[in-house]
């Protein structure tokens, strides 16, 4: 009997009142028609979403926490980045 | 999954349209699909805790679920035609070997998971048409227990023939260990589409399938899915039979002492 492992694959799901997909977990199967099988299994079991993507999770490319100060802390500083600076209008709702 | 209780009141009402005769056949009929759900459903629940990995102990576990919800629905139906004020509890572990009308199929036992998936890629490829069918059954109630379980039954039948032909296409093990399966199980298909006189009988009334349609259905559903996992049936098969008219195999009374224990040991016991 072969002992190789399935690939790891992440989950994602969008949920009913949701627009994008978020990130739930991970999970093994032997390939993507597999890992959407499985992640309909172990995923939604309480209504938790219509849609589903996988991924291998070997193609998923992460920043390296060591990282963390070059690539975060330079927009600390950067107060003028967030669109606060300006006036409404009073007849623009929904922002 | 488990579903809520029906409106008992408006279920009485609606079988007063048949005549006590009818009834009494309907009686029969629905233990009869309601014995065949509950056992599948016990046999995956035994997979629970077992299963090869993760992901598909929880697939067994959910199909289980799914069955069971469907068995309750047909349990709390019959409980009604009966009229004698047995509830679904009783019906479902308050009757010895003999009055189980399962066919013999769905209390094998689990063997290995190649055994498993056969048995359920026989009986999805049987449950999926025979929903299908009942969905335009002259009982309405009937017919609505149908639509809700149809939907489950599409995803069992696709997850079942995903792994017939991933083992029997797979590797040299995998396939060897199908045809075992098959070899062991596919004597067991056959029963499935024997009519018993009580579903003759309430095919006339347009309220169970017409098994040979079903068969035709189900013939040409599993030779594909076969064909693509590289699987063959053997030639001739003997049919067992026996499970509808309560002649069952050894294993179904081993099966129930384990569904009835609880019961048995602590009568009238609830959650």
């Amino acid at each position: 009997m072969s002992n190789k492992e399935w690939p790891l694959w992440e989950v994602f799901i969008r949920s009913k009142q949701g627009l994008d997909h978020k990130h739930v977990g991970s999970l093994h199967a032997a390939d993507a028609e597999m890992a959407v099988q499985n992640a309909r299994d172990v995923y939604t079991r309480r209504m938790e979403g219509v849609s589903i993507w996988v991924v291998e999770s070997k193609h998923i490319h992460a920043s390296n926490p060591d990282d963390a100060e070059a690539f975060y802390e330079p927009a600390n500083d950067k107060v003028y980045r967030h669109p606060t600076f300006y006036d409404v209008p009073d007849n623009i709702t929904h922002m | 999954m488990i579903q809520t209780e029906i409106n008992h009141e408006s279920v009485r009402e609606h079988i007063q349209q048949f005549s006590a005769e009818t009834r009494a056949q309907l009686f029969q009929y629905v233990l009869q699909l309601a014995d065949t759900s509950l056992m599948l459903s016990h046999r995956l629940a035994e997979w629970c805790g077992h299963g090869p990995i993760l992901e598909q102990d929880i697939a067994m576990s959910n199909i289980s679920l799914d069955l069971l919800g469907e068995t309750r629905s047909y349990f709390q139906y019959a409980a009604e035609l009966e009229g004698k004020g047995r509830t679904e509890d009783d019906l479902a572990y308050l009757r010895v070997a003999t009055e189980y009308k399962n066919p013999l199929l769905v209390e094998q036992p689990n063997g290995n998971f190649a055994d498993t998936i056969l048995r359920q890629f026989i009986f999805d490829s049987y449950h999926f048409h025979f929903l299908k069918e009942l969905q335009k059954s002259s009982d309405k109630h009937l017919a609505a227990i149908a639509e809700k379980s149809f939907k489950e039954a599409s995803y069992h039948i696709k997850w079942s023939s995903e792994w017939v032909i991933r083992l029997g296409d797979g590797t040299d093990e995998s396939h060897a260990k199908m045809e075992a399966a098959i070899k062991n199980l596919w004597q067991y298909s056959g029963e499935l589409f024997m009519p018993t006189e009580t579903e003759n009988l309430l095919k006339e009334a347009g309220i169970a399938p017409d098994l040979s349609v079903l068969k035709t259905q189900f013939d040409e559903y599993a030779a594909n899915v076969l064909k693509e996992a590289t699987l063959e049936l053997p030639e001739k098969v003997f049919m067992h039979k026996g499970g509808k008219l309560g002649i069952h195999s050894e294993h179904l009374g081993f099966l129930l002492s384990d569904l009835q224990y609880m019961q048995r040991t602590y009568p009238g016991l609830q959650w």
